[in-house]
């Protein structure tokens, strides 16, 4: 539980980040979000055990991080921290796979370990660049330019109202999860028939809420769209945003920047 | 057990993608013809009643662990499969964009799993062939078991697939099935007796509730219906996978190729060796030795090369450690001065060394 209470306070903190006003937070959000989705579908399409080719995509995200002015420590431990569904799968790599790879002096590398790190380097590069587009973007905008990029204005103006009303219902699970667990004792009361009428009435006064709430806004004129203060513009900007951002991708993806300058600089040595 | 963005080929994530757009659009249709925007605010506070339902756990007797509520089949008890899906949709876009559970590229792998295989599938021809119309308890209970285990087991299964045919992961079929659908099998029986619970609660207290959904759906998909899109996904994927292999193969070798910085250029011999093992790595359940020992092959042929130049695989991977370092230590730095410059504009004065 105390997981999602914190990811809840992550999402206020998320929202007060995208509320800032520099050249990334200005642009147009449908241009960050294809250029982000250009990233990571090249990131992924790279082989499996590939790595050194990987690292100059890091530039991405580094930019809208520095760009951006996000915190870099608060976005790094939060890539750190989440979802361990890709490590607990990818950790099997080196168990499976233990066909010498590489050598590097006497330090000899299996084809696992390798691709196990290409695992961790995929998911810190793809999990940064969607963390950092929310982060310069804000979720308002996401579903707009969701909208605008042709997914259906029945799910975006949906999506807008389960973001409107997270905080108000988590915080009322919270106070019954603790009111709950000042009442119990001995882990009596914890079961599943109090968990059932718990539960029931949550949901009972969340279809009251919804149905006020539609109320309140058909009585106001609401007739399935939402207006915006600020038209969405894409401009001389946006183009070369995004059009930059993605002949970047496509050099880095099949011109291997580190191999170069690693055997540049060793030629130079000698 | 959401989906990542590490885990998955282009392929997939695309294939998942195109197949979870032509589902929302389907639903949106349906919906904005039945219902004309009506039930919009309904299905976003349900949405965000699932993350709080995330919150509250129960204890499981005699186990100690605990449980809670999953979302799919309650959600399409109380909406109706595509009101449902749409709401189950945003609520895993909202965790792909800020919990960073799944990703942006898996967001639609995530979609197929946990939203369309229990609220088109589940609980269509499992919940309410059982449950549907009935007050009953015992019907009620054994609907949601089965349709909630039903539903997990399929999702599982999706993950498990969608990892296979992306070729990430070392795991061998068999053996990711083997860890999955069992632990799936458990999960599927606790989100069912949660489900159930809360129906069951509904049922008591405003029973007018669920008969209000239960007729305004209609049925959801076909069986017909159902099938095509099974066909259709099936058709997407592996036309979509047998193309990416031939035009692009990842194949051991190749990549190999790849991580020792741009060797040999491949002949065409090689290419046709890369695309068969490519092949016969992904229909294999356990990977084929034959295969690996021409990977293996590569590096040691590298290392008996003249032992000075760097050119070959021990200096190779060398110079790839040192250029990787570099450009690391370049993009950090470009960071750095950017940030620094930001900085140093938000103060009005130039940056001070």
């Amino acid at each position: 539980m105390g997981r999602i209470e914190r990811h809840f306070q992550d999402i206020g903190y998320l929202d007060t980040l995208a509320g800032q006003d520099t050249a990334v937070h200005r642009l147009d959000p449908r241009a960050k979000l294809v250029t982000t989705l250009a990233f990571i579908a090249t990131v992924v399409s790279f082989g499996k055990y590939e790595i050194s080719s990987l690292i100059p995509f890091l530039f991405y995200p580094l930019y809208l991080l520095a760009a951006g002015n996000l915190p870099a420590g608060y976005v790094f431990r939060k890539v750190l921290l989440v979802s361990p569904f890709a490590v607990l799968v990818g950790i099997f790599n080196p168990l499976l796979d233990q066909e010498i790879h590489i050598r590097i002096g006497a330090l000899a590398l299996s084809g696992g370990w390798v691709s196990f790190v290409s695992i961790l380097m995929r998911f810190t590069l793809t999990v940064g660049a969607a963390m950092t587009f929310v982060a310069v973007t804000g979720f308002n905008t996401v579903c707009m330019a969701l909208e605008r990029l042709g997914a259906p204005r029945f799910f975006a103006i949906q999506l807008l109202f389960l973001y409107r009303y997270l905080f108000v219902l988590v915080e009322e699970a919270t106070a019954m999860v603790r009111a709950r667990s000042l009442r119990v004792f001995n882990g009596r009361g914890m079961g599943l028939p109090a968990y059932g009428s718990l539960m029931g009435h949550l949901l009972l006064r969340t279809l009251d809420r919804a149905q006020r709430i539609h109320s309140a806004m058909w009585c106001r004129g609401f007739d399935g769209s939402v207006r915006v203060m600020r038209p969405l513009s894409f401009g001389r900007r946006e183009f070369a945003f995004v059009l930059g951002w993605v002949a970047f991708f496509a050099v880095m993806r099949f011109f291997n920047l580190p191999s170069y300058l690693g055997s540049t600089l060793s030629e130079f040595m000698r | 057990m959401h989906m990542a963005d590490a885990l998955i080929s282009p392929v997939v994530g695309a294939a998942a993608w195109a197949a979870t757009a032509g589902a929302v659009g389907h639903s949106s249709r349906k919906l904005r013809e039945e219902l004309d925007g009506h039930r919009i605010p309904l299905m976003g506070v349900l949405g965000a009643f699932i993350f709080a339902a995330q919150m509250v756990n129960f204890t499981i007797p005699a186990t100690g662990s605990s449980g809670h509520l999953g979302g799919g089949l309650i959600l399409a008890a109380l909406l109706g499969p595509q009101a449902a899906f749409l709401t189950l949709a945003s609520v895993l876009t909202v965790q792909a964009l800020f919990f960073a559970d799944g990703g942006l590229l898996a967001l639609g792998c995530n979609i197929l799993n946990l939203g369309f295989f229990p609220c088109f599938v589940a609980y269509p021809f499992i919940y309410r062939k059982i449950a549907g119309g009935h007050m009953k308890r015992w019907r009620i209970t054994t609907g949601a078991l089965a349709g909630a285990v039903a539903g997990l087991q399929l999702g599982a299964l999706g993950v498990v697939l969608e990892t296979w045919l992306s070729g990430i992961s070392e795991l061998p079929l068999r053996t990711f099935l083997f860890l999955m659908q069992p632990i799936h099998l458990a999960i599927g029986l606790v989100e069912g007796l949660a489900t159930a619970a809360v129906v069951l609660f509904v049922v008591k207290a405003r029973p007018e509730i669920l008969r209000e959904t239960e007729p305004a759906t209609g049925p959801a998909l076909s069986p017909r219906a159902l099938a095509a899109v099974f066909l259709g996904a099936a058709i997407v994927l592996g036309g979509g996978v047998s193309y990416f292999a031939s035009v692009r193969p990842d194949g051991l070798e190749w990549a190999l190729s790849r991580i020792s910085g741009p060797g040999a250029p491949g002949s065409t011999a090689g290419e046709v060796h890369d695309i068969a093992g490519d092949l016969q790595d992904r229909t294999a359940v356990l990977p084929d030795y034959g295969f690996r020992e021409g990977g293996r092959r590569e590096p040691a042929a590298a290392t008996d090369g003249t032992p000075d130049g760097s050119a070959t695989g021990a200096g190779k991977a060398v110079s790839g450690l040192v250029g990787g370092l570099l450009t690391l230590l370049i993009a950090g730095a470009a960071g750095f001065f950017l940030k620094r410059r930001h900085n140093a504009a938000a103060r009005g004065g130039p940056a001070g060394s």
